[in-house]
């Protein structure tokens, strides 16, 4: 049962397309993520949704509720749709306490005083800031902050959270930490989350579902598991994660590492549909790849060209025929030394033609 | 062979005592990491050994010569030093070209004109910035100014090249790319290098020694990477080289019990008879199974991060944390779900006086 | 941050050190302590009695009366002129927004009292041209509005004023954080209420800061009061001291009377830098945003075209309308003469030009005069600001404090006390002489230039020097291969920030002025006092032309330079 509906959503500025015919659906109590690089119309989408923007086409629906569509010249503005929103800035205000900033939304609705107590009392306690409350949110740390814009947020029991970029100006250490505390937050209040990111961990940590967007287009819509596990295209497997691209090309029907004289073993031929296509890719994770001897008949030879001890994982640089790609092992697995020659399996390949 | 000495040098600055006893050694031709946090004084002592500050006791030595030794008068200015140094805000002039910056040092030391311009070139393309000598900093990228400053720092052939935290202005995928430029440099000029930072994934991966300083300016441990990682000295330098697992183990008579529960940790006994120690060891270091023989636990949050899932396991009182390849836990069986019970086993563990934890605050 | 340290026990850093202490004890410390001992201390005794008979004089009590009053109500109808414009400019989406910002800043650039003489011809009781076109044409009886009032000085004072305010709130609105109020209104709040209770109180602090500027410029300023309350006796402190000193020719009394209520501008200028540190430091948020997403605009909708008619009329009536007046009279050959074609003609022009010893010589001393002060400043400047910024020495704490102080020292204190001081005290008298109008200004110019001339070395970081030391460069090579180029700019914004404003400034030179040695200023207003009207105007039209020029080839150079 979807609560939010995206329906063909579009947004140009100008000749620019920022999103380009959006269709999405969104449960009650999940938590979605929208996650690509800057610019790729992410943030765009996530204020359309609360009516900061207005959109160019297509339709938006809360529930059975229409809440913008300009053919039918409909737009429900911002104050009127009451969605919880966190902004990356956290957008607190530094001249009054923490207590009037939580109690803000709710003096807006003029609710009566002792409803007013409750409610902004309950979300101070729920992200810990009770103590606080009459601070000046300026004494606050970061961390501290954004607790403050969480908590505004939820006063008005929301159906629906907005949280754009939220933890990307806190510290790392920080950032773990406040992404569990929303994620508790969300299953104690039962509300939908919309979250933009572009940190992919991040995203991978706390979704039910993901987005992946690129230039104002949808990649892939899928559980954090299908998006690591089957990227549905060479963008999407670049952005999650680590990455190795080797270009593959054909001669006389068969596919050759491009500047390598010998074909690709037996276990690595290319998908049928991929016979004979341009700009073949084949694409690895450097943490799924083995190092094996070099009888073993599925390996692909090359020369490692580095080798940094990073503490936890030893991270290799290997020449393939003029390309290199990446492999890490844990520090207790072996491997070869600097300038060695190796045999390498991709536990997991995938293969993408015809992109960039 | 020395080509820095510092012989017992103390800095305080009104109150604050930065450094109280220091003493430390760099070898000829050594890529040497000084790395310590934000804050501890190993800026400081950069400083002191490039002859901007004066320490208030003690010697320093570069290539044998005595630069600074406030008890017997003498304080060589910094000019006269031969030292390259690359600063943290890249110190890149914004009036001058890159040619110009580049061929300041030649220029002050009167260089006739045509070595001048064949060294500068030479340097220039050295460092990747060929093509770019008539530009202005203001033109270039955050990376292109670094490599500007890095070879306004070599162009004079200088005995020690001194980087101050070059790389932490730099976006991660650039940062990765010019570490390993800088090693390549090192290597091939075969230069001493002196590098200051608080990543320890860069001192990892650049150092062929580092020393650890504490937010007191104490050196804690001075060694290759791979001593200062696997065999850490204490809490401190093991906590601060990555994550770091640590759980207290009591003794009881001859046996050694985790946490606050009953269980044998299956590990070796340290030497020694303190009655509260703590056992330290990595992430990686954990293996976690369903079954078996080891450590009950149960996992208290499982994350999926991507290319591994990270689990929290909690074990009688004590918190500890792994992570394994995703692939590898589908493949095995080892998607653990919160509330899940587990067993835990080690592949390696250091030993640590209980006291010496203390000091490890809890971020 | 840490500075270039000396190694050197008494080196350049300490002559340095030494010249910047010198100097501003000299040119700034001395004059304002010589009022405030002359004020109080009478044969050599603390004499606080007469102080209180002073200023308990009708007319002095009723000068200080008339300051404050002149002073509020020009403050608050800056304020609320100032921020309504910087809301419409900044927050609808009123048409032409950026040519109605660069007009609402015009009048700045223009002299106020030049301003008042217009003002005068356009509204005095009799013969103002307005107040005669509606006597002569619609059977009025008296003038429809009196500029010799305290209301008419103070729109006059407003008109000329209310950009400070301007300036601060468009600031403030258009750096501020849009997600301050995307927050308030996801909250549910509507456009009103978040204005009312999120935009203002976030901008308040840069309302007050540029009010209490208005406030304390008001007090000081000479211009407007004494060509508009003369007439009706209306006095403030300024011209009361002007007026007492110049009719006794500089007497023993004048000179007590002037230092008692110099005083009372020193107190009431300090407690208003005082206010607005406090308001500045307490109130100031970080409210500057980051990301590139606009604020939101109100739609005036019906209202546009009338606010923008509005506007328009507001620039016509308080910019063009004097400014076209003084051009024109100083066109006409005799005053009264109507104004048609026959009666226009550029001869006043070339008159003052070319012929007129009186403005020739003005204009001659107000252009070497304000040369000199800039250039003096400028160097003087750059090198205590450099004692400031870059040296770690002890007591340079007390070099920003008195390099900032005739910021708030109003121009008649500083011109008295430099009276006091150089009048042969000390044995050197300059009284009468071009010298001590050039010290008066070097005082009163110096913290502009110190201003200007830190900005520039605070961009100059340590390392940019440490940089150059680490590559063999001593530090005169340092501070001329690496400094000098780079504090250039700064100096140069130094020069012009004090050249032009000297050559239209009056309330300094009025006090110090010989009839050899006139400035601009005090030229207009003289003949303006003789009644030579239209010479007067003509000289103040050629003194707008050299300021709006200067201002245009300056706004050309800084962006070009980037400063």
């Amino acid at each position: 049962m979807s609560y939010v509906r995206l329906l063909n959503v579009t947004k140009k500025f100008g000749d620019v397309t920022a999103v380009n015919s959006l269709n999405l659906e969104i449960g009650k109590g999940e938590c979605f993520s929208m996650l690509g690089p800057s610019g790729c119309g992410k943030t765009t989408t996530l204020r359309m949704v609360a009516g900061f923007e207005d959109l160019s086409d297509g339709e938006i629906y809360v529930g059975d509720r229409l809440i913008s569509s300009p053919k039918r010249n409909y737009y429900l503005p911002p104050e009127k749709r009451n969605f919880g929103m966190v902004f990356q800035a956290f957008a607190v205000w530094p001249h009054l306490s923490v207590y009037e900033n939580v109690a803000f939304p709710l003096r807006i609705r003029k609710l009566p005083a002792s409803e007013i107590e409750k409610r902004t009392k309950d979300a101070l306690r729920a992200t810990n800031l009770l103590k606080a409350a009459e601070d000046s949110p300026a004494d606050l740390s970061g961390g501290g902050k954004q607790r403050v814009a969480l908590a505004r947020a939820l006063a008005i029991n929301p159906d629906v959270m907005l949280l754009d970029e939220p933890l990307s100006s806190l510290d790392p250490h920080l950032r773990e930490e406040m992404r569990f505390e929303i994620k508790d937050l969300q299953r104690k209040y039962g509300f939908s989350i919309i979250y933009v990111t572009h940190d992919q961990s991040e995203a991978m940590a706390l979704s039910d579902r993901i987005l992946v967007m690129k230039s104002g287009v949808v990649q892939q819509i899928d559980t954090p598991l299908n998006v690591y596990n089957r990227p549905a295209n060479k963008f999407v497997f670049s952005f999650i994660g680590l990455s190795n691209f080797l270009d593959i090309v054909w001669e006389d029907g068969r596919a050759f590492v491009r500047g390598e004289s010998a074909a690709l073993p037996e276990s690595l031929t290319p998908p049928e549909d991929m016979h004979g296509k341009g700009g073949l890719s084949l694409a690895s994770r450097p943490s799924e790849i083995d190092f094996v001897s070099d009888s073993d008949e599925g390996g692909l030879r090359g020369i490692v060209s580095r080798k940094a001890f990073l503490g936890e994982i030893i991270d290799y640089q290997v020449k393939i025929g003029g390309q290199e790609i990446r492999v890490q092992k844990g520090r207790r697995a072996p491997g070869p030394e600097l300038g060695e020659a190796c045999w390498l399996r991709l536990l997991r390949p995938f293969w993408y033609a015809g992109e960039q | 062979m020395e080509i820095i000495r510092v012989e017992g040098v103390a800095k305080s600055y009104g109150k604050h005592q930065v450094h109280k006893d220091l003493t430390l050694s760099i070898k000829r031709g050594e890529c040497f990491t000084l790395l310590g946090p934000s804050g501890c004084g190993k800026t400081v002592l950069l400083r002191l050994i490039a002859g901007f500050e004066t320490p208030d006791t003690g010697k320093i030595f570069i290539d044998n010569t005595v630069v600074t030794d406030p008890a017997g008068g003498i304080d060589i200015s910094p000019d006269r030093r031969g030292l390259g140094i690359v600063f943290q805000d890249y110190a890149v002039w914004p009036h001058m070209t890159v040619f110009d910056n580049v061929g300041y040092p030649l220029k002050i030391a009167k260089r006739p004109k045509n070595e001048l311009r064949d060294r500068v070139m030479e340097t220039i393309e050295m460092v990747g910035m060929g093509g770019l000598e008539r530009r202005l900093p203001s033109e270039l990228s955050g990376g292109q100014q670094q490599r500007v400053a890095l070879a306004r720092a070599l162009v004079a052939n200088p005995s020690v090249m001194i980087l101050d935290e070059p790389l932490s202005n730099l976006d991660a995928n650039l940062r990765e790319e010019m570490r390993f430029e800088i090693k390549e440099l090192q290597r091939k000029l075969n230069i001493t290098v002196l590098y200051v930072t608080h990543d320890q994934e860069i001192a990892l991966a650049i150092s062929d020694r580092l020393a650890i300083m504490d937010e007191e300016g104490r050196i804690r441990q001075t060694g290759n990477p791979w001593e200062i990682f696997e065999r850490s000295a204490d809490p401190f330098v093991f906590n601060f080289m990555g994550i770091a697992n640590f759980v207290p183990v009591r003794r009881d008579g001859e046996a050694y019990l985790v946490g606050n529960g009953e269980q044998l940790i299956p590990w070796e006994p340290p030497k020694g008879d303190a009655p509260e120690w703590v056992a330290g060891f990595r992430p990686s270091d954990v293996q976690i199974a369903q079954q078996g023989t080891g450590l009950r636990g149960t996992v208290k949050r499982a994350n999926f991060l991507g290319a591994v899932m990270d689990y929290l396991i909690e074990v009688d009182g004590a918190h500890l944390r792994t992570s394994i390849e995703t692939h590898e836990a589908i493949s095995k069986g080892l998607m653990f779900k919160e509330g899940e019970t587990c067993v835990i086993n080690f592949r390696d563990l250091l030993w640590f006086n209980a006291e010496s934890l203390k000091e490890v605050v809890k971020q | 941050m840490s500075s270039i340290t000396q190694k050197s026990r008494f080196g350049v850093a300490q002559v340095i050190l030494f010249l910047s202490v010198a100097i501003l004890v000299i040119v700034v410390a001395v004059p304002v302590l010589l009022i405030l001992f002359n004020a109080f201390w009478v044969n050599g005794e603390f004499n606080i009695k007469d102080v209180y008979k002073i200023i308990s004089e009708p007319q002095t009590y009723q000068a200080l009366i008339n300051s404050l009053i002149i002073a509020c109500v020009t403050t608050i109808g800056s304020t609320i002129v100032g921020t309504f414009f910087a809301w419409l400019v900044t927050r609808t989406d009123l048409p032409y927004k950026g040519f109605m910002k660069a007009m609402f800043l015009v009048p700045f650039m223009l002299p106020s009292f030049i301003g008042a003489l217009a003002w005068k011809m356009l509204l005095s009781p009799n013969a103002g041209f307005i107040n005669k076109f509606f006597i002569d044409n619609f059977g009025f009886d008296g003038p429809i509005f009196n500029i010799y009032s305290y209301l008419g000085i103070s729109l006059v004072e407003v008109m000329y004023l209310f950009p400070f305010v301007f300036i601060q709130v468009c600031g403030a609105l258009e750096r501020m954080d849009p997600t301050l109020e995307e927050s308030a209104r996801i909250s549910g709040a509507g456009l009103f209420t978040i204005t009312r209770k999120i935009t203002i109180p976030l901008v308040l602090p840069s309302i007050l800061s540029g009010s209490l500027l208005i406030m304390l410029y008001s007090m000081a300023h000479f211009g407007t009061v004494a060509v508009l309350g003369i007439e009706n006796g209306i006095f403030n402190i300024p011209t009361l001291i002007y007026e007492r000193i110049h009719q006794s020719g500089g007497s023993f009394d004048a000179i007590r009377t002037g230092t008692v209520l110099a005083t009372v501008l020193i107190i009431t200028a300090a407690f208003i830098i005082w206010l607005q540190g406090k308001v500045l430091g307490k109130g100031h948020y970080q409210i500057i945003g980051g990301k590139s997403f606009r604020p939101m605009e109100l739609k005036l909708r019906a209202l546009r075209v009338p606010l923008l008619i509005f506007c328009l009329v507001y620039i016509a009536f308080t910019i063009v309308l004097p400014t076209a007046v003084i051009f024109l009279v100083g066109g006409l050959k005799t005053y009264g003469l109507p104004f048609t074609w026959e009666n226009l003609s550029l001869s006043n022009y070339k008159y003052i030009l070319f012929e007129y010893n009186v403005t020739k010589d003005a204009i001659w001393n107000s252009v070497t005069l304000g040369l000199s002060a800039a250039v003096i400043t400028m160097f003087a400047g750059v090198m205590i600001s450099y004692v400031i910024v870059k040296m770690k020495v002890r007591g340079k704490r007390i070099l920003e404090f008195l390099g900032m102080l005739p910021f708030s020292v109003p121009g008649s204190v500083i011109a008295l006390g430099v009276i006091l001081a150089w009048s042969g005290q000390f044995g050197i008298n300059l009284y009468n002489t071009v010298w001590i109008i050039l010290v008066a200004y070097i005082a009163r110019y110096m913290a502009f230039s110190l201003k200007a001339n830190s900005a520039a070395l605070e961009q100059v970081h340590d390392s940019l020097v440490e940089a150059s030391r680490a590559c063999g460069a001593t530090m005169w090579q340092s501070l001329k291969d690496i400094v000098l180029p780079l504090v250039r700019p700064g100096m140069l914004a130094a020069f012009f920030l004090i050249f032009l404003p000297s050559l239209r400034e009056l309330t300094v030179s009025i006090m110090l002025y010989s009839p050899t040695t006139r400035t601009i200023g005090v030229a207009i207003y003289t003949l303006n006092e003789d009644g030579e009207t239209v010479v007067s105007a003509a000289l103040a039209g050629i003194a707008l032309i050299i300021i709006i020029v200067g201002q245009m080839l300056i706004n050309r150079f800084t962006r070009k330079v980037g400063v």
